[in-house]
């Protein structure tokens, strides 16, 4: 009897089990229940969602250059074009953008490379982004020298100063972190219970009152006569609150680390700082990045407040063009957008967050 | 390692604050080459940025023409923007040299607080804001109202002082910013707003339909309004108090920023004016010229800022000069 | 060969070689370092306030306040002291925090469980509203909540009735109030009954399906007991109580329970916000109970309201709880941003009305930091116990 050795083609699947109505039998009605939660769904989305999206794109004026122009059923967008100068760079001098702009492109560029897998110095230039890259931004963007022109930092603003607060902070807590960390673990008695103090302490009581403190108590505490400038005085009440939540995510990597590494590196020899820097802290950081890509969005989004000690940042620079008396009654558009711009940051973070995640976890996944 | 270092350069950071040298402001705002002003978050006519963030108004003028009469340049002054609630702190804690942002002279402040009230540049008093439609003539017919306010300042007193002695009721809602106080009105939130009665116009304006509401007849209190500085500096202090005397001085004499070139040897008074008498406050001999000419005198400062050509359209009333009828009395420069 | 034979004597360190004494310099350098930092900082404020003429100590707060607070829980009048206005805005604050806990974690649990659904548009809206509102900054949320809502409310003449006396309108939302007539007292004690016989009554219907395996309806019973019971006593003892409903007085409502809507526009946004977080802990909590436990309780033949409550949620809890620890700390924190809305809570109140009349910074800036520190304390040590006692279900 002729074999046929050849593979007959895989028959389609029954007709009971595809189409769009077995999927919708399947997902939403397979029970009572089930119909009736989401047949609510949907009322609920026909419900919201038009009149959402005709509000926000097909009623919605999308150019035009003062309030005449705008359409009485939809957004009137136009009133955030008419400020998008101030909600990028505050008060920043107009001819003077492409400061932060060069900045802002260099920063970029450096970062690429990080992401190339055959580039080879990624150590190297990672150093350079967090060790030297902030001095030239700064010269940058405040000026100076150089011939550069200086920009007060009252000036600042906007997203852009936005930016520069979460960025700082963060970057700013990472050493800070690791060290409490590392002392929160240590065996010395003193250093524990000095850095579990400042670490409850910081993480007890609310930003705001950080802030309030930063911005107008610190000169109390110094010498008379010694100034600082008011945005470096918030940048160092959000570092030093920060630095206790960084130390607690530098901590859950710690300990996640198995004990056996502990034991191997003092088997080598190796003296406490080198064991720390060399075998620990590297493996420990690289579990814990996704935790501190969590902390920067809980940051960004906690720079804010900084409104409530009067630095424009973003949400204040809306908040002073929704009381133009040009242009009253925005409040919906300000808000709207003002969390449209956070949102995409925030949420393009946590998904960043959670593919390293998933590339990161691989080692200690048991 | 990281410890030891990290030990010894907390340290000797503390070490170099602890030993910097205290200094008057004069010298400290001489050798940083600017004078730190304290002004509102925005409040038009008085301090208020405009859209490229520059800073003017009634209040500005003042630090401007301290930085004029110390520095000898009316533009070097930075400007910080507070609340009602940090102003006294921020100053107290050093971090700006003036507070000249709308605020009440009283007992309390100059005495407990560690400040000095340098002189008055606008004498207000506390007045109400309602809406048309409500309907009502006079602050008395006001019980069970919501109020909104600034939190934070003497209005939230008075207010309190004034419904109680009238056997009324109200319930105040006390926001942050006066943006926010004047977002809540609009919205409707309140009944009626209370402020200083110059607030109170410059807040209708930002109103969309500023007919919509009216200032009612009542004035409540006294509001004399003046830059502020820390007690126990008397050389800046007066430095201070005199930029504003030469300010209204400079109006009695009629020096204007135009005409005090021409003017310079007119009469005795304004001799007097012009020339000098600087080294008896430890500053420039030309500080008072300086002042007039980069600044202008207190009725050019006035009229600009909220004048009645400007959309504010206040009538200098009291804040006229006392030969004209107001109260506005400076003592000589002599 | 040689040196194997040798015996190497450990030569004694030398002093700054041995770990005893280095850790012990280490430790007395830190603490000079602290003790000099601190000295210098209070020595430096101290003559900071000193020379500035501001007054010190905790005087003032017996002073009258004389202003106004526009929501308190507790006697206060224009009258009352500085200290007052402390305790005001303390329970300000615990108002919020208690609402936004109770609400978030409703909420939170509901959306956690939803995004788990089966039914694809359930799970799909639940994640669009995570992924939405945890990624806005709260304060914007605040605001939005509380000035662009706010715009659109009507105003308290044309307020909207919701039925049952209840409005609402831009002056916040007025719920008819209770108000108890004497005779009321014994339906309190009927409800304190019933409450003590609820615990027995658990008690006995635990020790019964231990003993018996016989299930009571423990729920039902509850409900009676608790309810159903002081509702009995309420109408036999003819009904002592009277409604009292909201009505337009002058420029407002009078009447009944009136909640401003800054406390609503807060509460809202703090449940919404922290409820997303909250929803997620929830979803981790709930996907790291192995999939076995599920099939192997359907095996046993339980339902699946049984499965949830008898098998995954305990068993989830001990992952949920020290996150949601985590968040309710953090409402609790993030109350503090009544003060951009204006709700008196103890920031807006205390940290700025009294502060900026009596000017004295260092001490009112201690008590409320030393407020949230405490409530930190308190809340974490609470949980730790609730954590302690779920894990020794752990068998």
């Amino acid at each position: 009897m002729p074999v046929n050795h050849k593979k007959s083609p895989s028959l389609p699947p029954p007709a009971s089990e595809v189409g769009i109505v077995v999927w919708v039998k399947k997902n939403l009605f397979s029970t009572y229940a089930n119909g009736v939660m989401s047949l609510a769904a949907i009322v609920l989305i026909l419900l919201l969602l038009p009149p959402l999206l005709d509000w926000a794109f097909f009623s919605a004026t999308w150019s035009g250059s003062n309030r005449a122009d705008c359409n009485e059923d939809g957004a009137c967008w136009i009133f955030i074009a008419n400020r998008i100068d101030q909600v990028f760079y505050g008060f920043y001098p107009a001819e003077l953008h492409w400061r932060p702009n060069l900045a802002g492109l260099l920063l970029i560029g450096l970062t690429i490379p990080l992401f190339i897998k055959s580039f080879h110095y990624k150590n190297w230039l990672g150093a350079f982004i967090l060790i030297i890259y902030p001095f030239i931004a700064y010269f940058l963007i405040h000026g100076g020298s150089f011939g550069l022109e200086v920009v007060s930092t009252t000036k600042w603003g906007g997203l852009m100063l936005t930016l520069i607060l979460s960025a700082v902070g963060i970057v700013a807590s990472l050493p800070l972190g690791i060290l409490l960390a590392l002392g929160r673990r240590s065996k010395m008695p003193m250093f524990k219970s000095v850095c579990v103090v400042y670490i409850e302490f910081w993480r007890g009581i609310p930003l705001i009152t950080v802030l309030f403190m930063a911005s107008v108590m610190l000169p109390l505490f110094f010498p008379e006569g010694s100034d600082f400038d008011k945005l470096l005085r918030a940048l160092i009440g959000i570092t030093l609150f920060q630095s206790a939540y960084m130390a607690e995510v530098v901590r859950g990597g710690l300990q996640a680390i198995p004990k056996g590494q502990y034991e191997a590196s003092e088997a080598l020899g190796l003296n406490y700082p080198k064991s720390m820097g060399l075998i620990i802290l590297p493996q420990a950081l690289k579990l814990v990045i996704p935790g501190i890509v969590n902390t920067f969005i809980a940051l960004f989004k906690d720079t804010t407040l900084v409104l409530i000690i009067g630095l424009f940042d973003l949400l204040a620079i809306i908040n002073l063009a929704l009381t133009d008396s040009e242009w009253l009654g925005f409040d919906d558009e300000g808000y709207v957008f003002a969390a449209f711009v956070f949102w995409v940051f925030c949420f393009a973070m946590s998904r960043y967050s959670i593919a390293l995640e998933a590339k990161l976890h691989t080692g200690h996944k048991r | 390692m990281k410890k030891i270092t990290s030990t010894l350069l907390i340290s000797s950071v503390l070490a170099l604050a602890a030993t910097s040298v205290s200094a008057g402001t004069l010298e400290t705002v001489k050798s940083k080459g600017h004078v730190q002003c304290g002004v509102s978050t925005g409040l038009a006519g008085f301090s208020n940025a405009d859209a490229s963030g520059n800073w003017q108004g009634l209040d500005v003028d003042v630090c401007r023409a301290v930085a004029a009469a110390v520095l000898g340049d009316a533009t070097k002054v930075k400007f910080t923007p507070l609340t009602a609630k940090e102003r006294f702190t921020a100053l107290q804690s050093g971090e700006i040299d003036i507070l000249s942002r709308n605020t009440t002279w009283t007992l309390t402040r100059d005495g407990s607080l560690g400040l000095n009230f340098a002189g008055v540049n606008y004498y207000d008093g506390q007045g109400f804001m309602v809406s048309k439609a409500i309907g009502v003539k006079s602050a008395l017919e006001l019980d069970g109202a919501a109020v909104c306010l600034q939190s934070g300042t003497t209005t939230e007193l008075n207010l309190a002082d004034y419904f109680s002695a009238n056997g009324m009721t109200y319930k105040s809602i006390n926001y942050d910013t006066s943006d926010a106080t004047i977002k809540g009105f609009e919205a409707g939130r309140c009944d009626m707003l209370t402020s200083d009665q110059s607030q109170l116009y410059s807040l209708r304006i930002k109103l969309e339909n500023p007919s919509s509401a009216i200032v009612l007849p009542e004035v409540i209190s006294k509001e004399p309004l003046g830059p502020v500085v820390r007690q126990g500096d008397d050389e800046w202090f007066n430095i201070v108090r005199w930029s504003l005397n030469a300010m209204i001085n400079a109006e009695e004499l009629g020096l204007t920023s135009a005409n005090i070139d021409s003017m310079k040897t007119k009469s005795p008074a304004i001799e007097r004016f012009v020339g000098g008498q600087g080294g008896k406050l430890g500053i420039d001999d030309a500080w008072s010229y300086n002042i007039i000419k980069q600044v202008g005198n207190y009725g050019e400062s006035f009229e600009a800022n909220v004048g009645l050509d400007t959309p504010l359209a206040i009538a200098r009333g009291l804040n006229d000069l006392w030969s004209r009828g107001g109260i506005m009395y400076a003592p000589p420069i002599r | 060969m040689s040196e194997l034979e040798t015996v190497q004597k450990p030569s004694n360190p030398a002093v700054w070689n041995n770990p005893k004494y280095r850790a012990l310099f280490f430790q007395a350098l830190l603490i000079a370092g602290l003790v000099y930092f601190f000295y210098s900082v209070v020595d430096n404020t101290l003559s900071n306030m000193e020379s500035r003429g501001i007054s010190t100590g905790f005087g003032f707060l017996t002073e009258k306040a004389g202003f106004g607070i526009l929501q308190s829980l507790v006697q206060f009048n224009e009258d009352s002291s500085y200290g007052r206005t402390f305790i005001v805005g303390l329970v300000n604050t615990g108002l919020v925090a208690v609402l936004g806990i109770f609400m978030a974690t409703l909420l939170g649990f509901g959306m956690g469980v939803a995004r788990l659904s089966n039914n694809w548009l359930v799970a799909k809206l639940a994640t669009v509203y995570i992924e939405i509102f945890r990624n806005i900054p709260l304060l914007l949320q605040i605001f939005f909540w509380y000035f662009a809502v706010l715009a659109g409310l009507p105003s308290a003449r044309n307020s909207m009735s919701l039925g049952l006396g209840i409005e609402f309108n831009v002056r916040g939302l007025y719920l008819p109030g209770p108000v108890a007539e004497p005779g009321f007292l014994i339906t309190v004690v009927a409800f304190i009954i019933g409450f003590i016989a609820l615990l027995f009554m658990r008690q006995w219907a635990r020790k019964r399906q231990d003993e018996t395996g016989q299930q009571f309806p423990v729920g039902w019973s509850s409900l009676i007991l608790l309810i159903g019971f002081p509702l009995v006593v309420f109408w036999a003892s003819g009904m002592p109580m009277s409604i009292e409903y909201p009505v337009l007085k002058g420029f407002n409502f009078a009447g009944g329970i009136a909640v401003v809507p800054e406390l609503l526009a807060l509460v809202l946004a703090l449940t919404i916000y922290t409820g997303a977080f909250i929803a997620e802990t929830v979803r981790a909590g709930i996907l790291a109970v192995d999939h076995g436990q599920t099939e192997a309780s359907l095996a046993l033949g339980l339902k699946r309201g049984q499965l949830m409550k008898l098998v995954i949620i305990p068993q989830a809890m001990r992952v949920i709880i020290p996150p949601l620890t985590s968040q309710y700390l953090n409402l609790t924190k993030n109350s503090s941003l009544a003060t951009a809305i204006g709700y008196p809570d103890l920031v807006n109140v205390f940290m700025g009305t009294t502060l900026n009349q009596t000017g004295q910074a260092i001490e009112i800036t201690a008590m409320t930091m030393a407020v949230y520190l405490t409530a930190s304390l308190l809340i974490s040590s609470v949980m730790n116990w609730y954590n302690k006692k779920m894990a020794i279900v752990e068998r």
